[in-house]
Parts: C-alpha cells; sequence; structure tokens
C-alpha cells in the first residue's frame, strides 16, 4: 500500500484525528502490514452465498430423519440441542453452514492465547434468570446460589480488576466515561442519566415485573417503558436536555458496543434496556461480567458437547408439511462438489437470522416475510493479533477492556487479562463496527477492503494511544462478520414485526437473539431454551393425543 | 627540542601517576562495596598494588630496546586494563561468582603495569635531562597526580561520574596520553608508528564504547536515586533488580523498592517465619511464595523436621541471584543450594491454581507490597482460597502484610481478606529498623485462631518467647479499622495502599 492510498484509507475508516496521528508518528523503521503474518479468517461468504441461487439445485440424493432438527449452530441453536436433551427429547440433529459451531461467539487460538473472535462476556445474571445460573454454575462459574437465588460467582471468572479505561487526550483513565477535564454541568449531566437509569431501575407494572430484565422476555410491556422504543436515543437525549458531549460519546459508546449503530439509529429502548437490566436495584453499581480468555466460546464449547452436528451445511429450504418438516441443504464438509442432501424432521428449530428465514423457509406470508426482512444486521470487523510484550501507556495501567475516546472502534480486549503473569506475550483483540445508517453500505465498506487494508486501519487505529505497536505484532488475522448483530433500531423491539416473526410457522420454531431485537448472549440462550421447550411440549401432546 | 617537549613529559607523568592512584581507589573502593569491611580491603589492595609495582620496576631492567615503543605500549595496556577494571569486577561480581580472583589479579596486572612506567620513562628522558633533576621532576610529578587523583576520587568523580564512568574516563585518558606521546615521541620510535596508533585507537574505541554502554548497565539517575552505591543491577522480564552496598552492609531493591537490609533482615525474616513454623507440630513439607532471596528459606531450615522447602518465585533472575551472588549466598546461608530446597519460577496464583503434588505443612508467603495490580492480585481472597487448598487442614500460614503504621487500612485488608478465605487470623507485628513497624498474618484454617509460640528454635538474634506474646498487640494508631476486602475482581488493597503510602511520600 503506497502512503497515499494508506491516507485515503486511514481519512475513510478512521477519521480525522487518526490520520493527523498517523502523519506525525511518521512511517520511518516502521514495519509495514504487507510484511506481517496473518489472514482473512472465518470466511463463509461464499458458501452462505450459494444459497441465494438455489432454483438451480437438483432434488437431494439422500434423505436422513430426525426427531427435531435445529438449524444453525449458533448460542441459540446449541441451547436448544441441550434444552432438548434435558427434556428427554432423542433423536437430535444440528445443521450448521460454518465449519465450526458458535457463529459470533467462536473463539480461535494463537500461540500465546486463546481469544475471542466475536462475543467475549455474559453479565452475572439476577436471580430471575435461573437457567443461565445454572449453566455458569455448569461451567464452574458459579459457588453457591443463595437462598434469593441470586448466585455467588467465583471470583477468578469475574473480570480482573483493572477491567476498563479510555485513552483521552494522549492518557489512560480508569473506566469509561471520561471525567477529566469535564464541567460542573457535564459532570451534573451524568448524574441526572444515572438518576434516570436509577428510576427504570425501579419501575414495575402492574404485574409487578421490572421495565428491563435480561433476557428481555422477562421484562414488561407497559406502555409507558415500550413508549421509548418509539424515539431514537439522539431524539430522547436532545428532549431531554443531554447536550454533554462526553456522556453522548459515552451512552453512544454503548450503542455501538451492544448493537452497532449510532445513537441516531438506537432505540431508546434499548439503551435504557442496555443499562437498566444490569442492575440489581435503583443506587447499585452494574452487574459484573463474567468473562474467559477465550470469550463466550468458552460456554460454547460446553453447550457443543455431546450434540449431534453436521457443520459444512448450508440449508437451502425449510418446508413445513402436516407431518413433518423437509429441509434440503448443501453438504460441503466433504473435499469434492457440495452435494445436495435433505434431511425429514417432525419439528425443526430455525436458529438461523432472521433474513436466512426469509430466504429459505417456505411458505412464509407476505406480511411475515416482511418481518423477517426488516430486521437489520451491522456488520463488524474483529482483528485479533499477538503482541511480542503488553502495551501500556501514560496513566492508567493496561486493563481487559482498552477503549479509545474519539475513534470509530471500540478499542481491544486483552486475552490473557483473567491469568498470569502480566507480562509478555498476548492477543489483543480489536472490535469495529461499521454503523453506517444503511446496513447495506456498511456491509460494502467491509468487504471492500482486504486483510491487509484492516490491519492498518487496526494498527493505525491503536498506535494513536500506543505509537510503534506494529513493530510488536507477531501475527494480525481479521474476520469480517458481515451480518455481525441485529440492529436495535427505533421500532425494532415493539413495532409488533419482532413478535410476528417470532411466531412458529407449522412445525417450524424460531430462535434467534435477533427475535429479541438485542444480540445477547443472553437472549440467544433464552430464545434457543424456550423453542426447544415448545417443540418438546408438542411432541409430548401428540404422544398423549395421536 | 629537548627544551621543548619537557614539560609535555612532566605532564605525562602527572598523568601517569594520576591515572595510577584512581585504578588503585577504584578497585579498594569496589572491594569494600561488595566484600564489606573497608579497612582489610584497603589495607590488601594497596598492598598487592604496591607489591605489584615493585614487580613491575624490577622486570623493567629486562627490557632495553625501542624502549619509547614498549613505554607507550604498556601505557594502552595500562590504559585498557584500568580503563575496563570496575566494569569488569561489576560483571564478575554479578555473574561469575570468583570476585576475589578477578579482584587481585586485575589489581596485580594495573600494578605491574603502572611499575613499568616510571622506570622506562625515567630511562627515556635520561637522554635530555641531568639524573639529579630527572629523578627531582619525575617524582614530584609522580606525587603531585596521586594528590590530584585523591582529592578528585571522593570529592568529584565518584558522586558525578560514579565508579564505572571513572574507570572508564581514565583509561580513556590513558590511551589518549599514549596517542599523543606517540606524536611527541615519534623521533624516538624506530619502525612503523601507524600501526602503534592504530592500536592506541581501538583501545579507545572500546573503552568509548564501555562509556556508552555503562547507561545500561546502572543510569546516573539510578545512582543517584540510592543512597548507597550500586553494586548490582539487572533489568529482568518482570523487574529491576538492584544491589547497593554501604558500610551497613547491603540491600536489595526490587523496582525501587526496598526488599531487605542485610543489617536488619534477620528482624523481617525471624519475625515472618518463626511463629509459623512454631506453631506446626512437626513441619516437613513447607511451601514459600515469593521469597526469591532465599532469606525466609534459611529461617526454614533451622527446623530439624523440614524434608522439603518449595519455593515459588516468579522471577528466574531473583532466584538465580539467591543462589549464586557470593553476598546474598553468605547472607541466605546457601540456603537456595540447600538439597531440601527445590525452586520453581512461576506465577504463584497460576501455579497454585495447577499444583497437585501432596499437600503443605507450612506455608509463608512473602510478596512485595501490593503497589500494581499484578501485585495486588497475590492479595486477593482468590489466593488464599487457593493455597488453602493445597494446605494440610490445619497448617498454618503467615503473610507479610504491609506495615500497619503507614498502611493502616491497606493491613488491616489484608487480614480481612485472609480471614474471608477461611482462615482464622493472628494478626502481628515487627519493628524492623529499615522498614519501621511492620505487619504480618498468621492463620490457619480450624477451630482457634493460633496463639503466640511458646517455643522458639535456638540461636535466633531477635526473636524470644518473652517478647513475642507482645508483637501479637496493635496500639491504638495501629489497631483495627473496618476495610472491604480484596478480590480478583476488585482489588481495593491497591487502591487502599497507594492512596495511604502517597501521603508518607
Amino acid at each position: 500500500m503506497n502512503e497515499l492510498a494508506r491516507r485515503d484509507l486511514l481519512r475513510a475508516f478512521l477519521g480525522a484525528p487518526a490520520l493527523w496521528a498517523a502523519s506525525c508518528a511518521g512511517r520511518k523503521g516502521q514495519r509495514n502490514v504487507s510484511q506481517m503474518d496473518g489472514g482473512l479468517v472465518l470466511r463463509r461468504e461464499r458458501l452462505g452465498h450459494r444459497m441465494r441461487d438455489v432454483s438451480s439445485l437438483p432434488k437431494p440424493s439422500t434423505w436422513s430423519e430426525c426427531q427435531v432438527a435445529v438449524v444453525g449452530g449458533g448460542v441459540a441453536g446449541l441451547s436448544a440441542m441441550r434444552e432438548l436433551e434435558r427434556l428427554g427429547i432423542g433423536n437430535t440433529l444440528l445443521l450448521e453452514l460454518d465449519e465450526h459451531v458458535g457463529g459470533t461467539s467462536q473463539g480461535g487460538a494463537l500461540p500465546a492465547s486463546v481469544h475471542p473472535w466475536g462475543a467475549h462476556y455474559v453479565t452475572v445474571p439476577l436471580a430471575a434468570n435461573q437457567p443461565l445460573i445454572a449453566l455458569l454454575g455448569e461451567v464452574g462459574a458459579v459457588e453457591e446460589i443463595l437462598p434469593s437465588g441470586d448466585p455467588v460467582m467465583a471470583e477468578q471468572h469475574l473480570v480482573a480488576d483493572p477491567s476498563e479505561r479510555v485513552f483521552y487526550r494522549g492518557r489512560w483513565y480508569e473506566g469509561l466515561f471520561p471525567v477529566a477535564g469535564a464541567s460542573a454541568d457535564e459532570r451534573a449531566q451524568k448524574e441526572r442519566f444515572e438518576s434516570e437509569i436509577d428510576r427504570w431501575v425501579e419501575f414495575r407494572d402492574a404485574e409487578g415485573k421490572p421495565a428491563f430484565a435480561l433476557p428481555m422476555s422477562l421484562g414488561s410491556r407497559d406502555p409507558r417503558v415500550q413508549a421509548l422504543d418509539t424515539l431514537s436515543m439522539s431524539q430522547w437525549m436532545l428532549a431531554n436536555g443531554y447536550t454533554s458531549p462526553r456522556l453522548r460519546w459515552w451512552v453512544e459508546y454503548a450503542c455501538r458496543d451492544d448493537y452497532g449503530t449510532t445513537l441516531a439509529d438506537t432505540s431508546a429502548w434499548s439503551v435504557f434496556f442496555y443499562f437498566a437490566s444490569r442492575k440489581r436495584a435503583a443506587g447499585a453499581s452494574y452487574q459484573e461480567v463474567v468473562t474467559w480468555p477465550e470469550g463466550n466460546s468458552h460456554l460454547v464449547d460446553h453447550l457443543r458437547r455431546g450434540v449431534a452436528t453436521r457443520t459444512g451445511h448450508a440449508v437451502v429450504s425449510v418446508e413445513t408439511g402436516p407431518d413433518g418438516v423437509s429441509i434440503v441443504a448443501l453438504d460441503a464438509s466433504g473435499t469434492g462438489e457440495p452435494k445436495v442432501v435433505g434431511v425429514r424432521a417432525r419439528y425443526v428449530v430455525m436458529a438461523t437470522p432472521q433474513f436466512i428465514n426469509a430466504r429459505v423457509v417456505r411458505g412464509l406470508s407476505e406480511e411475515r416475510l416482511d418481518a423477517a426482512r426488516s430486521f437489520e444486521q451491522s456488520p463488524w470487523m474483529v482483528a485479533n493479533m499477538q503482541v511480542r510484550e503488553r502495551p501500556g501507556g501514560a496513566g492508567f495501567p493496561l486493563c481487559w477492556d482498552n477503549v479509545l475516546f474519539d475513534s470509530p472502534s471500540l478499542g481491544y480486549v486483552v486475552a490473557t487479562h483473567q491469568k498470569g503473569p502480566h507480562r509478555g506475550p498476548t492477543v489483543l483483540t480489536y472490535y469495529y463496527p461499521l454503523v453506517d445508517s444503511d446496513a447495506r453500505v456498511a456491509r460494502k465498506r467491509l468487504l471492500e477492503l482486504g486483510w491487509e487494508e484492516w490491519a492498518e486501519v487496526a494498527l493505525s487505529d491503536l498506535e494513536r494511544a500506543h505509537p510503534g505497536l506494529r513493530n510488536y505484532v507477531e501475527r494480525i488475522d481479521v474476520a469480517r462478520w458481515g451480518h455481525g448483530m441485529v440492529r436495535s433500531t427505533p421500532g425494532r423491539i415493539w413495532d409488533g414485526r419482532r413478535e410476528l416473526a417470532a411466531r412458529p410457522h407449522g412445525r417450524v420454531h424460531f430462535a434467534h437473539s435477533d427475535l429479541s431485537g438485542v444480540a445477547l448472549f443472553e437472549e440467544a440462550f433464552d430464545r434457543g431454551n424456550r423453542a426447544a421447550a415448545e417443540v418438546a411440549r408438542r411432541i409430548a401432546t401428540e404422544a398423549n393425543d395421536p | 627540542m629537548a627544551y621543548r617537549r619537557t614539560p609535555l613529559f612532566y605532564l605525562n607523568v602527572l598523568v601517569v601517576g594520576t591515572c595510577g592512584l584512581i585504578y588503585e581507589l577504584l578497585a579498594g573502593t569496589l572491594a569494600s562495596y561488595v566484600l564489606g569491611d573497608s579497612v582489610t580491603q584497603f589495607s590488601l589492595i594497596i598492598g598487592l598494588y604496591l607489591s605489584a609495582m615493585g614487580v613491575g620496576a624490577w622486570l623493567s631492567g629486562y627490557l632495553s630496546k625501542n624502549l619509547v615503543r614498549r613505554f607507550l605500549d604498556i601505557e594502552l595496556g595500562v590504559g585498557l586494563v584500568g580503563g575496563l577494571s570496575a566494569p569488569l569486577l561489576f560483571m564478575s561480581f554479578a555473574y561469575l561468582g570468583w570476585f576475589k580472583v578477578v579482584l587481585y589479579g586485575v589489581v596485580f596486572l594495573i600494578g605491574v603495569l603502572v611499575g613499568l612506567e616510571l622506570p622506562l620513562l625515567m630511562r627515556i628522558l635520561r637522554e635530555e635531562l641531568d639524573f639529579k633533576n630527572l629523578v627531582s621532576r619525575v617524582l614530584t610529578f609522580d606525587y603531585l597526580g596521586a594528590l590530584l587523583a585523591s582529592l578528585l576520587f571522593p570529592i568529584f568523580l565518584v558522586p558525578t561520574l560514579g565508579l564505572m564512568r571513572t574507570s572508564l574516563l581514565f583509561g580513556m585518558l590513558n590511551a589518549g596520553v599514549a596517542l599523543w606521546g606517540s606524536f611527541i615521541f615519534s623521533d624516538l620510535i624506530t619502525g612503523g608508528i601507524v600501526f602503534l596508533r592504530s592500536r592506541a585507537i581501538v583501545v579507545l574505541v572500546i573503552l568509548t564504547a564501555g562509556m556508552i554502554n555503562a547507561k545500561s548497565l546502572t543510569s546516573f539517575a539510578e545512582e543517584g536515586m540510592f543512597d548507597d552505591a550500586i553494586v548490582y543491577a539487572k533489568t529482568s522480564r518482570y523487574q529491576r533488580i538492584v544491589v547497593t552496598r554501604s558500610g551497613m552492609g547491603f540491600k536489595l531493591f526490587l523496582n525501587g523498592n526496598l526488599q531487605f537490609s542485610s543489617s536488619d533482615e534477620y528482624r523481617y525474616h525471624e519475625a515472618l517465619v518463626h511463629p509459623a513454623m512454631s506453631t506446626a507440630a512437626n513441619p516437613k513439607r513447607i511451601l514459600v511464595l515469593g521469597g526469591g532471596d532465599g532469606l525466609a528459606v534459611r529461617e526454614i531450615l533451622r527446623y530439624p523436621s523440614v524434608e522439603e522447602v518449595l519455593l515459588v518465585d516468579l522471577d528466574p533472575e531473583m532466584t538465580k541471584l539467591g543462589k549464586s551472588l557470593p553476598s546474598l549466598v553468605a547472607l541466605n546461608k546457601s540456603s537456595l543450594r540447600d538439597a531440601r530446597t527445590k525452586v520453581v519460577n512461576a506465577d504463584a496464583m497460576t501455579w497454585l491454581a495447577s499444583y497437585e503434588g501432596p499437600l503443605f505443612d507450612v506455608a509463608i508467603v512473602d510478596f512485595p507490597d501490593p503497589n500494581n495490580f499484578s501485585l495486588g492480585k497475590l492479595y486477593t481472597r482468590r489466593l488464599y482460597r487457593l493455597l488453602a487448598s493445597r494446605l494440610e487442614p490445619e497448617a498454618p500460614i503467615a503473610v507479610q502484610s504491609t506495615s500497619p503504621l503507614y498502611a493502616r487500612i491497606s493491613y488491616w485488608c489484608i487480614v480481612e481478606t485472609i480471614k474471608a478465605s477461611g482462615f482464622q487470623v493472628s494478626p502481628y507485628q515487627a519493628t524492623v529498623p529499615s522498614f519501621g513497624v511492620w505487619g504480618y498474618v498468621l492463620a490457619r484454617r480450624g477451630p482457634d485462631p493460633i496463639g503466640p509460640p511458646e517455643k522458639l528454635p535456638e540461636g535466633l538474634r531477635y526473636l524470644n518467647t518473652d517478647s513475642l506474646g507482645a508483637m501479637f498487640k496493635f496500639p491504638v494508631d495501629m489497631g483495627p479499622v473496618p476495610t472491604e476486602i480484596n478480590r480478583l475482581n476488585d482489588q481495593r488493597l491497591v487502591r487502599y495502599y497507594e492512596e495511604e503510602w502517597r501521603r508518607w511520600q
């Protein structure tokens, strides 16, 4: 890449501050990305895109049968499989497009450490979420359950202190809100915003339900709560006099982090959900989070144990009938040409994003197709870089989560943070959501750049805080998630289309975090569990009433 | 011609005299830093040096041809050996162990070379001056040079340049004079002069390189930071290790924080080890976390029942020092070389989590103070719980816990954290002049906390059973205060500690 191309790239993907810093830092003696090891990983777009053109497919050469087929091996699909087994439903089969299960909770391994490729933590569940407490108990993260139902977490699984820092004007500060130099008014606005959150934490509707809960299905449907979904967060903040740039940055960071969208494209409901569902009580601190070096793939590895899985299977058609469901899939797991295979199941759980369902589930009404197509997904770029030494920097020391103020990225997470010693090689996971209002434009921008360009963007961004970082990088791998997470745009939660898309269609049930409008492990887990329970109930009913 | 260069000869003699004494002073100072007992060391060095000069003077009788060339070569030799003497001695102290052999060898060699210089110079000048003047001037300037050196050395050189740079600087001066001499004496030199000058330049380059590298061994700033002379400095992967030496003995610093002073470490280590060790009925297997200096292990090995001491210290450079730095080996009585001692270099938390061997009868926890998050982690409930799972049910532990006087909240935070990890705690304190009042926690699982032990081993220098009871009582200004506990996910201790110690800085 020549210097001019690099400058254009950085201007387009990092904006003026990074470009300025990159020019100031100078390039003398700096390593070029092209000299580094690494490449694009998790490339599933080729097989995925085959699903688009299914009209010319021949009939399946072989048919296999099972009781329940789960399509999609992300957290929702794996959770559904685990729940089916717990409920005594045998003869189940999981079909996954990718070579590996886990979806955006997949992890990877470099010599220095295992690391996440996407989701990398779970908030400590409150007493109401017993299924998740049980799951965390199975992986040894829960020491005991108090009479109140609240879990006592094993401290080594909670994110280790110091957990987060922000790089603001040349220095690292503890926490994510840049307090340095904040005016009294800015601080007052932050406090007022926190008390607004507390107001929602205290809220109970007529049925005694909280406004926001994790999973969201436990929360209130009160119109006062739902009304928040009609506004974007930027409209809400403007209407309520929140003008502080620091506060707006901090809230937008939460939007970009959890939904891949800006303040203007995020439902105010989703922002309050983000904050309020993580508090036990008004005035309490936010619930801590549980994490592992490999991120949520730690939980994936647990969930997938004993699960009958066929990977490399691109499901192209799912047709529900009176006695069962026919699935046609392209089997690309072997070395030769993909084969067309068929699966007959009594029930199917579609643990796939809605844009896939719109393409493969046959017989959906126009209204349902519309609903399924209304879900938008944010694209993400994730880079994992192995570095020889830990980056430091002036001010607060290296944390688990290291965020750069004024960067379009979300900063980086240190894979070895939960382990000692705090020296030597490690892996940094760098997250970059593409937040353009039009998700298709965002996706085009994501796929426009190859490995070298994305690596350059990641390194140039981090070098604002860590000059010369690229000289410590031993390898940098890049994953492009075209459909990283569902966008929680205004109306997404309560305009009816989300709930319509979640309704069973014949013998086909639906389970995916996007049906909650928020891409969280908790939601995928809950959706998977509930779909499995519904299917199990129907099987039991059929058995009693043949 | 002769008239013009005579003053230059005298200058030459002055430099020779100054350099000669400087090397002698350097060796004497270094020897007393490193080996202690300055009277003996200076006396030995001066005696050896003067006698070596005698040997040199005697050897000069065997040189008859091409005296100027020989003189300049010897001068270059003095520059090289003398100039590198201090760096060489530092390194041999740190890495070789047989420091004394190198020390006396270097002193003897410099003495011989310096001893050769004056007789040769006098014989060269014999052609240009009458004998009476020659002897009087040469000796005058030689002794003047010695006066200059003896004044410069303590007043200017050691305080501003330090030992290393002084040594290298005077080596360069010697070599420079030799190079210069090749010009003044050019008419007296037979044979190739270019080769001689290039040798002089090579020596100058070597010494200059040493001067540049001296920075990486110790820095001006670092030498100014410590009150005493630095006799060992090394940056390991994990920390900066510095050993300093003074008349009171030597001190070990990690990242600039004092770990012990040889003058009173016995108080610290006796107080750390014996309450726990004397409580255990028949301690066989002992675990030491931290304590790579081997001083706690020395105290542990006093108990005849001990069969195995397992020391887990993160830094291999530190435990290597404990095994090989001669003065430290003398102080820890070779405890790390003892057949019963096994050293593991690992992060204590990671090691504890993966350890699957037999349980321990006693554990001694001796980590540096929790002044950052990586150290604070070693004072968390998680660590104490892991430790508990590797101990026999009622095994006593002792934990160094910073000062209850200077960092009262931090101290009681450690006490509370150990308590919250399932131990019965008995806090106690001792006075260690280098540190001030110091705090420890004695603890065990089981029904009751441990009281002051009633028996102690023979031959202790600090503890006795009479005064032991008082150590478990806390005066008003060090008494318990309510604190949060220190957890991996919320390292309160590091924040308490930083706040409390900041007030004393």
